[in-house]
């Protein structure tokens, strides 16, 4: 199983100092966080993607890159990347580049955005947002595929025989994951492709990431990727630990009283009951996360938020050293727990290109069939 | 005579306890159950207090997400077949808290819901508030509010030099007797729910 960090680049500032860090601190934290995930043995790293302040991460893919270059093992991603006002030609050219740049450790989240201004400044209208993400994809999954596109739609130019490069590397496009809280054709879109399905729910209590999930999984049987519990899912958390769990909840209340993204509502300990927040020892930490699988079923890839809210580089820090500290313990129990029949891991640029060399040379070997999607130009 | 159970739920936006909003309320659930019963139609009624609910209410706008209790409150609320919507006139509209409740109510999930509108206020120079802001609310929510709506006013309910307004009481069997009628005639609700019967990819894909 893989356990990760991921940040939205939110510039905030610290509630208890009243300092605000510069775009080019929270760029270079970030940079700070990824190694320091890596070395503390995290499997993963994921960044954003926002076009208005107080964010910073505009292009991950170049942040991303320079993180590879400082890094060796762990996989990069997003959270997300935006595939509604992105064009899908460039999230094509753009990934591959970093897919070769770091060597295959490469994947990514697709969301939609939800704050309408960004919409227009990219031509797009954000009431078009599902139909962006079904048709987008629809060519991006395309261009990964078929070397040569001829392609028609209704939110782009045409294409005519074009190519799209570099081709991913070894062939391999890079695995996708679909990141949606609530809209069930996202979930439905996950499961058609047989990509994955990752659902921040830190800010949502359990009901709807139960019925998120129960969904992505029954659709992906549907869809003949095999049973509904070896479906790829992820989640988000969301922690901030001590060895004392006082401690850990005296600490990070004034940023969780103060941090616009909780809107000031009601008490920690209440949001803390209904959400996956989770303040305390890294026991509870735990406990809690196992407890994920009894809504979510046995899953690949857990994230945690950790560096959000105006908290300064060295508690993020501490906070990395700590989940370095517990995910030993927590990939144990997972895996105790998860059947023999069910991955651990998602699929991987080395395990999908493993995957294809053994197709290669017994080429009768049963794959999972994907479904071809119908063409997007010919609707009627 | 159709001897399908019907449920209603009355929302109150009352704010003491008792409170003359509440009592309304009950007025017009009692005339509304009494005349589906006349018609032979067994009712069931849950009266929603929204006192109970207001933190609820004030976390969800922050959060965006409800408490179980809300939720579960919204559900069996859209869930009915009749609905009773009373509130007090403040400031020469329904109260905050009323408008709170809708507000998280997704948009399009009353469509159709028969509705009996009630008011209350201090004094009868209000009454209109019903027809200017509370009939456009559901109108813009797609509810079916029937007719006559009721509003009582202080004086409503009896003065010392006087019984109560005989008008009143005959305005409650008149606006009741027309929730009964609309919620007799209307058909089940079809809602497709979207997370058990999802719209299938191919169709999203046709830009379905």
């Amino acid at each position: 199983m893989q356990f990760g960090i991921f940040s939205v680049s939110d510039i905030t500032t610290d509630p208890t100092t009243g300092r605000t860090p510069s775009e080019h601190e929270r760029l270079q934290a970030v940079i700070a966080m990824a190694r320091k995930a890596e070395e503390v043995g995290l499997d993963v790293f994921a960044l954003g993607e926002h076009h208005n302040p107080p964010f910073f991460s505009s292009s991950p893919t170049t942040t991303l890159a320079y993180i590879a270059a400082r890094t060796e093992r762990i996989t990069l991603s997003t959270a997300t990347t935006l595939i509604t006002t992105n064009d899908p030609v460039k999230i094509a050219e753009d990934y591959a580049m970093l897919q070769h740049l770091a060597g295959g450790r490469v994947d990514l989240m697709l969301g939609r955005g939800n704050t309408g201004p960004v919409y227009p400044w990219f031509g797009q209208d954000i009431r078009n947002g599902i139909p962006l993400a079904v048709e987008n994809y629809a060519l991006l999954h395309r261009l990964w595929r078929e070397d040569v596109v001829d392609w028609e739609g209704k939110f782009r130019t045409a294409l005519t025989g074009f190519t799209s490069t570099p081709r991913p590397l070894d062939g391999i496009p890079p695995f996708v994951w679909h990141g949606s809280i609530r809209s069930p054709e996202i979930a439905e879109q996950a499961a058609y492709y047989g990509d994955g399905f990752f659902h921040n729910n830190i800010f949502w209590p359990s009901f709807h990431v139960r019925r998120m999930v129960g969904l992505y999984r029954r659709r992906f049987e549907h869809y003949g990727h095999g049973p509904a519990d070896t479906a790829i899912v992820g989640l988000g958390g969301q922690i901030f630990m001590r060895r004392n769990s006082q401690d850990a909840i005296r600490e990070f209340r004034p940023y969780f009283d103060r941090a616009p993204v909780y809107g000031g509502v009601s008490s920690l300990e209440e949001y803390a009951d209904t959400t996956p927040l989770t303040v305390g020892s890294p026991e509870q930490v735990i406990e809690r996360t196992l407890g994920f699988r009894e809504f979510a079923g046995d899953y690949q890839r857990q994230l945690f938020l950790v560096d959000h809210a105006g908290l300064p580089l060295t508690t993020v820090l501490e906070q990395i050293e700590l989940l370095g500290e517990i995910v030993p313990v927590m990939r144990r129990e997972f895996e105790a727990l998860r059947p023999a029949h069910v991955p651990s891991d998602p699929p991987t640029h080395a395990s999908l290109l493993a995957a294809k060399q053994t197709d290669a040379a017994a080429p009768t070997a049963a794959t999972a069939p994907v479904p071809s999607p119908v063409a997007v130009g010919e609707r009627s | 005579m159709s001897s399908e159970a019907r449920s209603l739920v009355a929302v109150s936006a009352g704010l003491s306890q008792p409170s003359s909003t509440r009592l309304l309320a009950d007025r017009l659930v009692a005339a509304t159950e009494r005349s589906l019963r006349e018609r032979g139609v067994d009712v069931s009624t849950e009266v929603v207090e929204l006192r109970d609910l207001a933190q609820d209410l004030v976390n969800n706008l922050l959060t965006g997400f409800p408490s179980e209790r809300l939720r579960e409150t919204i559900e069996r609320t859209l869930a009915a077949d009749g609905l009773i919507a009373v509130t007090p006139i403040f400031s020469a509209s329904y109260s905050g808290l009323f408008k709170l409740f809708f507000d998280v109510v997704e948009r399009d999930r009353l469509a159709g819901m028969p509705v009996l509108l009630g008011a209350t206020g201090g004094t009868a120079r209000h009454s209109l508030a019903l027809e200017h802001a509370m009939r456009p609310l559901f109108a813009y929510l797609g509810a079916a509010t029937v007719p006559t709506a009721v509003y009582a006013a202080a004086e409503d309910w009896g003065q010392a030099d006087r019984p109560a307004d005989i008008g009143l009481r005959e305005r409650i069997e008149r606006a009741g007797g027309e929730l009964a009628t609309a919620v007799t005639a209307r058909a089940a609700p079809l809602r497709r729910d979207e997370f058990e019967d999802p719209i299938p990819f191919e169709d999203l894909l046709r830009g379905g």
